[in-house]
């Protein structure tokens, strides 16, 4: 399926409307019909960016698969809030053993059901940023380079949450954590380290590699309808802000994603067997300086002192972002 | 049909007899022959419906096994030493989860020292996980208990562990009676789960249990366990109609009806020490074998009733709990608790030290005279300990251990000489 793209921008919100489009490209949630995978009653925080990206993606992939999906999730906070005992959030086959294996239980489904001839049975793992870049990373890996018929999701908020915000391999540099603490002569995480899990998928060459975030929704159920159409290995790696692990407000997290966005500190592409085929393009480029202010866990670059050399640093990260993806529209950066 | 070969290949052919629908590989020695032989079976078609993955570690081969168990499929690995505490928090995992698995483990020591020879340290490592851990004594049984574990495991929903001693059985060349398709096929019937991932009727596995269920789970993983000790029996009755031979159950019990001691191990060594007490028969001594077949669930009462006339128990094992001593000991001892015969605890066989028959009759005849401490270890060389507690004595830089003692012992050749 292509996406159609409509450039339809309502006053204020740069939402894109749901309405423009033809019927069958209408957003999935649009739909009454939607399955309602993660089921509300969940116990999330307010303004999870987790608990929406998941919610669309599932709906997506059990809408692409007309219900035969089976989920395996990691431990984090997706399975905290969503299976408290004797309650599930799960309206679909869904099952959690540990936090570093999602990807090798999934790649044990999908064996099974290829056993029993089930080809229409499909398998989904997610995790977190810390059960997929740091603990999982082996199974992941070792899922992607078998090529195993899995679409495996990482919902990135950039640090362990569910433990009480500590660094993870895919937190930022400057980010105050629980372990990376906003003291001594340079606060926060340091620079230099974390790893680029996408680009790292597209080294195994699997078939299909995206990123998305959960401020453009359309785009995310876009990309998990067209992986449920591909088999064998594919990633998608959603940006998901978290109000409590950020010290932003709830009612940001949607702004927080697109400003990540726009400001080039989150690239939004895909690719296909190592080659990115499509990037989300930035009308104007907005300083990173405004997505960082909404968020405490990078107050300690501002205040009556701001830290200008780190806060370069930190726009230096996302201008290279932009000219290594080509994501602004115009040539010039903003 | 009768077939001399490897103990590996025994079980491989066992366990494609039992129709897995997902192996997964991931090699350590000792048990790689058995993977090398199903992975052959898989790709020449002669085990068909069945995925074979090589994994990219232990930790991932029973993960797999776990989602592929939890989708339905009849699910088996293998492992050994390292890998199995590579994969500890999964074995925990797939019991606590209740998914019928089933894994041969190739005993083999643990390191430090790096040691690639068999004793029971690893699968003993894991044995208050929630598996079933049975333990072979040969090739013919261990080829047996594979077909049984998989009956066992899904009539329980819980995890088997075949133990079969690493390198003295996996790697041994004996002759097996190997079943046919159509016998195994009589005796198990296909994998029905008790829980399955299916899109049409879904469940939640591996939720979040707090304080007010966990006890009452974790109860119900030891019901199942005592369930066990009725049904490892039962299944061995049924066997024995089928196949024709005296396979698995609880204990295997050798001249011990009117013995006044009773030896207790478990695995291969109880062939040496069947021929040894042979011979001390034969001098007119009062000696009896008993071996344990399943060590979880642990056979309390069989046990019990096995040595009641006996005066003393002599327990040799092939693993060891640093601070305390003997392993199977102290389960034997709860087996036997509140009579006056002791329990003699003897380590034996680690890292693959032989096990003779000259050493296990010196012991033996210390032990009728009760000459044995509570806590022994079989041709422990204490010279060798000596020098190391004197070096350590003597400087504070004292070097790595085991470098120190192989250094006191000398090359191989100079101990040939």
């Amino acid at each position: 399926m292509e996406q159609t793209q409509v450039k339809f921008y309502q006053t204020g919100t740069f939402t894109i409307g749901n309405r423009l489009l033809s019927a069958e490209q209408r957003s999935v949630q649009a739909n009454v019909q939607r399955s309602n995978s993660l089921n509300s009653g969940h116990r999330a925080c307010q303004g999870c960016g987790e608990a929406l990206g998941a919610r669309y993606a599932i709906d997506a992939a059990m809408a692409a698969t007309k219900g035969q999906l089976i989920a395996a999730n990691a431990t984090g906070c997706l399975e905290v809030f969503s299976t408290p005992y004797p309650e599930t959030s799960w309206q679909m086959p869904w099952i959690h053993s540990l936090f570093g294996n999602a990807a090798a239980v999934a790649t044990g489904i999908a064996a099974a059901m290829k056993a029993k001839g089930r080809s229409d049975v499909r398998v989904v793992a997610q995790g977190g940023d810390g059960g997929t870049t740091d603990i999982g990373f082996g199974c992941l890996s070792g899922m992607f380079e078998r090529n195993d018929d899995v679409l495996y999701i990482c919902y990135d908020n950039e640090a362990y949450m569910n433990t009480g915000v500590q660094r993870s391999s895919a937190t930022p540099p400057a980010a105050r954590t629980a372990t990376t603490m906003a003291v001594g002569e340079h606060p926060g995480n340091d620079f230099g380290q974390g790893k680029n899990v996408p680009l790292i998928a597209m080294a195994h060459e699997i078939p299909y590699v995206a990123t998305a975030t959960v401020a453009d929704l359309h785009d995310l159920e876009y990309k998990v309808t067209k992986a449920m159409s591909i088999h064998g290995a594919r990633y998608i790696h959603i940006f998901v802000p978290c109000p409590l692990g950020w010290g932003a407000a709830s009612h940001d997290t949607i702004k927080l994603a697109r400003l990540a966005v726009e400001s080039g500190v989150f690239p939004v592409f895909e690719a296909e067997r190592g080659e990115v085929t499509g990037v989300a393009k930035i009308r104007r480029q907005v300083p990173v300086e405004d997505y960082l202010r909404l968020q405490k866990r990078f107050a300690h670059l501002f205040g009556s002192h701001p830290d200008v050399a780190t806060l370069a640093r930190l726009q230096a990260r996302a201008d290279r972002n932009i000219r290594r993806f080509g994501l602004l529209e115009s040539k010039e950066l903003g | 049909m009768l077939e001399q070969c490897e103990g590996s290949h025994a079980v491989a052919q066992a366990v494609a007899l039992s129709r897995p629908e997902v192996i997964c590989a991931y090699p350590i020695s000792p048990q790689t022959h058995i993977v090398e032989g199903l992975g052959e079976l898989v790709k020449s078609g002669a085990l068909q419906n069945c995925e074979f993955i090589n994994v990219e570690s232990e930790f991932a081969a029973l993960s797999v096994a776990i989602g592929s168990s939890a989708a339905g499929a009849r699910s088996y690995t293998a492992t050994a030493s390292q890998g199995l505490l590579f994969m500890a928090e999964a074995v925990y995992n797939a019991s606590g989860l209740g998914l019928p698995i089933v894994m041969t483990v190739a005993n083999r020591a643990i390191g430090a020292p790096i040691n690639i020879w068999n004793d029971h340290t690893d699968s003993m490592s894991m044995r208050d996980a929630g598996w079933l851990q049975l333990f072979a004594e040969t090739n013919q049984e261990a080829l047996d208990l594979h077909i049984q574990a998989f009956r066992i495991a899904e009539e329980l929903s819980l995890p088997v562990m075949v133990c079969m001693d690493g390198f003295i059985l996996t790697h041994a060349y004996e002759r097996v009676d190997m079943p046919n398709q159509a016998q195994v096929d009589q005796f198990l019937p296909p994998y029905e789960p008790r829980q399955v991932l299916d899109p049409n009727d879904p469940v939640t596995i591996g939720a979040m249990v707090g304080p007010e269920a966990f006890t009452e789970v974790r109860y119900l993983a030891h019901a199942k366990q005592m369930q066990a000790l009725d049904l490892i029996p039962q299944v061995a009755t049924e066997f024995k109609a089928i196949f024709g031979r005296d396979s698995g159950g609880l204990i295997k019990t050798y001249q011990t009806e009117d013995a006044d001691t009773i030896v207790i191990a478990l695995g291969s060594v109880l062939g040496t020490i069947k021929d040894t007490v042979d011979d001390l028969r034969a001098q007119g001594h009062k000696v009896g074998v008993l071996g344990i077949t399943s060590y979880r669930p642990f056979p309390i009462s069989a046990i019990r009733d096995a040595t009641v006339r006996a005066e003393r128990i002599v327990v040799i094992e092939k693993c060891f709990a640093v601070g305390v001593g003997g392993i199977v000991s102290r389960d034997v001892r709860s087996a036997v608790r509140n009579r006056p015969q002791p329990v003699y605890t003897v380590v034996a066989g680690l890292g693959g030290r032989p096990i003779t028959k000259d050493s296990v009759n010196t012991l033996l005849l210390q032990a009728m005279s009760d000459k044995l401490d509570l806590l022994n270890f079989m041709d422990l060389d204490w010279s060798v300990v000596n020098r190391v507690l004197d070096r350590e004595k003597a400087s504070r830089r004292s070097g790595p251990v085991a470098e120190g003692v192989l250094r006191d012992l000398g090359t191989v050749h100079t101990r040939l000489s």
